[in-house]
């Protein structure tokens, strides 16, 4: 059979114009967060079918809680901030710079996920938890945890969609980290599995270890099969999944957290 | 544009590797061949399954070799694996995936998929969900017996019965694995279609099977997510203690389950928000091939080019507006119902434009009856045997009565189930001398087509029947029940038809497997199509057309064009007429 012959180069421009001058990464990229938000969209369609299905919900959150959520909001606008300059960047042939605006990135990504884990073990020990959840060590439920889970389905929700959530904040480190250093994030990343594997079992910080070994693989294979330096498109790609997950944020912030304040 | 290019797949050039060329190959026609393999092992498991059902539905005692005499229970687990199989690991996968990752590129003149690495991927993933899902018949209690739709509350709750422990949560997880490799499929496809068409494929130049991939991807990509979702939910109730979709107070084999305050509706809804696009993932890739080989076999131009295109289109579109009518029983508000029945019968008319261009496409034209075309033939009758009574389900005062019934369960066979797989035939028959460079063998062909047609009908008709009686469905051991009793020679006879049908699949495996080695060797373009795929060679090569790119000046359609000398003008004849032909298809000319 004539493979060799594949070796030489096609023509250029031997094809009708991309859709909308795009190239396919951005496609594929933008019909992901398409499927993806239908993903989100059928999560909170669970929500508010559960909410107002329900006529006592809870509304258990005080002024902790609300600090918190908005501080961790406060974070990813800042790093939707820092996401558009890498691409800037990356767009003047600037790699250093693109790589550093990565970094602040994944650095207030990470902040997220520490804030928002942390918050989930304070929520566990007060009481609002899933029955599966292992228990807190000293642990007592407070009135805010007898709250919560007065309804079983608010911390269902509640843990469904931040968790959810929380998984592609989490992945998105991870594919900005391979984009800022390519292969050689991979032995970063298997100290972080190793790190949050001996943070003690029934904290939140410990169950990162799946995901993070989990991408290791899937990047693993990936940069096996196709070895590449990342350029100024693949961040512009980057940046899009980065935004979107900022953005669903933007819609649990309010239904979840804001809608279910205690007010007194 | 350099990237544009760079995703042509050029830069790596062939593989040489046994693995890195046929295991984790990057080639789309090679993982297309892989997904059609995936799709024929789960094509007779999902027949041996069945097979069993039919065993017991009229001898309830029979002793079954390794498996002794089937439970009640245990019929319903043969029941939810048989649509499970079927549906997604075949349905989902042969026409789409199968084909569609062999053919698409080439007939849009593309050197492979836009992703190919993530094409491997998604068939590395779905090769895990298959199995995850095999595991399920192994583990302790088995598998699922929840029904291929996996309504809660039985779902949700482990004690519900046996098979609903670990096996339903392996059902899960292998759904949600699926999901995630069709998303990937989904998004690979879209992307090939709006980026890699070569130069002169305008859209409204594609073969309508690369319109049907096109549409079934965007279904697929918006449908299979909420799927994942709910998945995800479902798994948690199981599992995380959550009550999504488990009511409170409810009572299973004499224990209050602990859930509280959660909807069964809500499953339902999720479920048919993704479960009515999947009917049309699964028949939308028939649909192309069909017009397809119509078109060919009638050596004429396709009829109404354009309205086929929207009508594919306007079938995706409604298609997310029609799930409530598998839900007329739940309760649901009359007005919605009517609301939904109505957007129903609204899809019966793009349908109905298909059908009536299939056949103003065969009148009149030198219709040629080989293989391929007998198959496409026989898709267009099940469609429409299968879809005449679908309108008459979208009525909810009559669905009330036939809901749950053999009604529904010969509708669907006979419109997803049966149609979409003599799509399968048809596009295997018509493209298998492009795939293995030989033919299949006519005569068997021929007696498979008959014998396969005439068992189907004689299968799923009687259906209707049995339907209009009342006999319910997802039941066993209906031998005892005394006013079905009248209804017992007619499940005699669907069970010996079904013998006979399941024993001329294996003319077809037969042909399949002789035929690539030992079959007649085939030329670039047996049949005299016009598409790309037929300019190629026999096999095609790894970047499919050798490093050229080929240049596009036709529609897909064009034969017995007046004054031109052929009776078919290749899509890339530069000249207006087709006064080109390829040298070494002259001499079949004569016919
Ligand atoms: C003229 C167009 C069609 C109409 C009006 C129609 C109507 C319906 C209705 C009302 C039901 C619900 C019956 C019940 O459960 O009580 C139904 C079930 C079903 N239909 Fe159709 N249908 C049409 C076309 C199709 C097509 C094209 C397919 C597949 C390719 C299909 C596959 C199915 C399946 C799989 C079910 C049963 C699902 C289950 O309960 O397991 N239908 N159809
Ligand atoms: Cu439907």
């Amino acid at each position: 059979m004539a493979d060799a012959v594949v070796h030489h180069p096609s023509e250029a421009g031997a094809f009708e114009p991309p859709f909308l001058g795009a190239y396919s990464k951005k496609i594929g990229m933008w019909l992901f967060l398409l499927s993806d938000s239908l993903t989100f969209g059928a999560l909170l369609f669970a929500y508010s079918y559960g909410r107002i299905a329900t006529t006592n919900w809870p509304t258990p959150f005080g002024q902790h809680s609300i600090i918190n959520a908005s501080v961790m909001t406060a974070c990813l606008l800042s790093s939707s901030v820092t996401m558009v300059l890498a691409v800037l960047a990356a767009g003047r042939h600037d790699r250093p710079w693109a790589r550093n605006w990565l970094i602040a990135t994944m650095i207030f990504g990470t902040a997220f996920i520490v804030l928002h884990a942390w918050e989930w073990n304070g929520l566990r020990a007060e009481g609002m938890t899933l029955s599966i959840f292992p228990a807190i060590p000293h642990a007592e439920a407070t009135e805010m945890g007898k709250q919560a889970s007065a309804v079983p389905q608010f911390a269902g929700t509640f843990f469904a969609l931040t968790g959810m959530h929380m998984l592609h904040v989490t992945i998105g480190v991870i594919y900005l980290g391979v984009l800022a250093f390519g292969r050689k994030w991979l032995p970063v990343m298997a100290l972080a599995a190793i790190g949050t594997f001996f943070i003690p079992a029934w904290s939140t910080f410990h169950w990162l270890t799946y995901p993070i070994i989990g991408a290791i693989v899937v990047i693993g294979i990936i940069l096996w099969l196709k070895p590449k330096q990342y350029d100024a498109p693949d961040i512009e790609v980057g940046g899009l999944y980065w935004h979107f997950v900022d953005l669903v944020w933007m819609f649990i912030f309010p239904l979840v957290y804001l809608m279910s304040t205690r007010i007194t | 544009m350099a990237e544009h290019n760079e995703h042509a797949g050029h830069e790596h050039g062939a593989p040489t590797g046994f693995i890195r060329k046929y295991i984790f190959s990057l080639d789309h026609k090679v993982i297309g061949l892989q997904y059609y393999f995936l799709a024929l092992a789960s094509v007779f498991i999902g027949m041996l399954l069945s097979l069993l059902m039919r065993i017991h539905l009229i001898w309830p005692t029979a002793h079954i070799p390794l498996m002794g005499e089937i439970k009640p229970e245990m019929y319903l687990t043969l029941l939810t694996m048989h649509g499970t199989f079927m549906v997604f690991f075949v349905l989902t996968t042969a026409p789409q995936s199968g084909f569609g990752n062999y053919f698409l590129p080439i007939q849009i003149g593309a050197p492979d998929m836009a992703f190919p690495v993530l094409n491997m991927l998604s068939f590395w993933t779905t090769f895990v969900a298959f199995l995850v899902m095999i595991a399920a018949f192994f583990v302790e209690g088995g598998a699922p017996l929840h029904g291929w739709t996996g309504y809660a509350p039985l779902s949700a709750i482990p004690s519900a019965g046996p098979g609903e422990t670990l096996g339903a949560d392996l059902w899960i997880i292998s759904i949600a694995i699926f999901c995630i490799a069709s998303l990937m499929g989904a998004l690979n496809f879209i992307t090939t279609i709006l980026d890699l068409r070569c130069k002169g494929m305008s859209l409204m130049r594609m073969p309508l099977t690369c319109w049907a991939w096109f549409i079934t991807a965007i279904l697929g990509l918006l449908a299979f997510g909420v799927l994942l979702s709910a998945g995800i939910l479902l798994l948690a109730d199981r599992n995380l203690g959550t009550s999504f979709f488990v009511p409170g107070g409810l009572v299973v084999n004499g224990t209050q389950i602990q859930h509280k305050g959660g909807s069964p509706l809500l499953w339902q809804h999720l479920f048919w928000f993704f479960g009515h696009p999947e009917v049309y993932i699964a028949i939308l890739p028939g649909m192309g091939v069909a017009s397809q080989l119509l078109s060919t076999f009638s050596r004429k131009p396709i009829f109404g080019y354009k309205a086929m295109v929207y009508a594919i289109v306007g079938i995706g579109v409604l298609g997310f507006f029609v799930w409530g009518h598998h839900m007329f029983m739940s309760g649901m508000s009359p007005y919605s119902a009517f609301a939904f029945s109505l957007m129903t019968m609204a899809i019966g008319v793009p349908s109905a434009i298909k059908t009536f261009n299939w056949l103003g496409t065969i009148w009149r034209g030198r219709v040629q009856f080989d293989s391929p075309m007998l198959f496409a033939v026989g898709f267009v009758s099940l469609f429409v045997s299968g879809g005449l009574s679908g309108p008459f389900l979208a009525q909810p005062l009559l669905d009330i009565y036939l809901h749950d019934t053999f009604f529904v369960v010969a509708h669907f066979h006979l419109i997803m189930g049966v149609a979409a797989i003599f799509g399968i035939f048809a596009a295997t028959y018509y493209w298998f001398p492009k795939m293995f460079g030989r033919m299949m063998n006519e005569p068997m062909a021929q007696a498979h087509f008959w014998l396969t047609l005439i068992g189907t009908y004689a299968i799923f008709m009687p259906m209707h029947y049995e339907g209009m009686a009342a006999r319910p469905r997802r039941y066993s051991q209906l031998t005892e029940v005394a006013w079905l009793q009248h209804l017992m020679p007619v499940e005699k006879f669907v069970t010996y038809a079904a013998f006979i049908t399941i024993a001329a699949q294996f003319i077809f495996v037969f042909n399949l497997f002789w035929s690539m080695f030992k079959g007649q060797r085939a030329t670039d373009n047996p049949w005299h199509s016009t598409t790309l795929e037929w300019t190629t060679a026999t096999p095609p090569v790894h970047d499919n057309f050798g490093c050229k790119t080929p240049v596009v000046y036709h529609g897909p359609y064009e034969y017995s064009v007046p004054g031109a000398p052929n009776d078919y003008v290749m899509q890339t004849d530069p000249t207006p007429h087709g006064g080109h032909v390829p040298k070494e298809d002259k001499p079949l000319e004569a016919e």
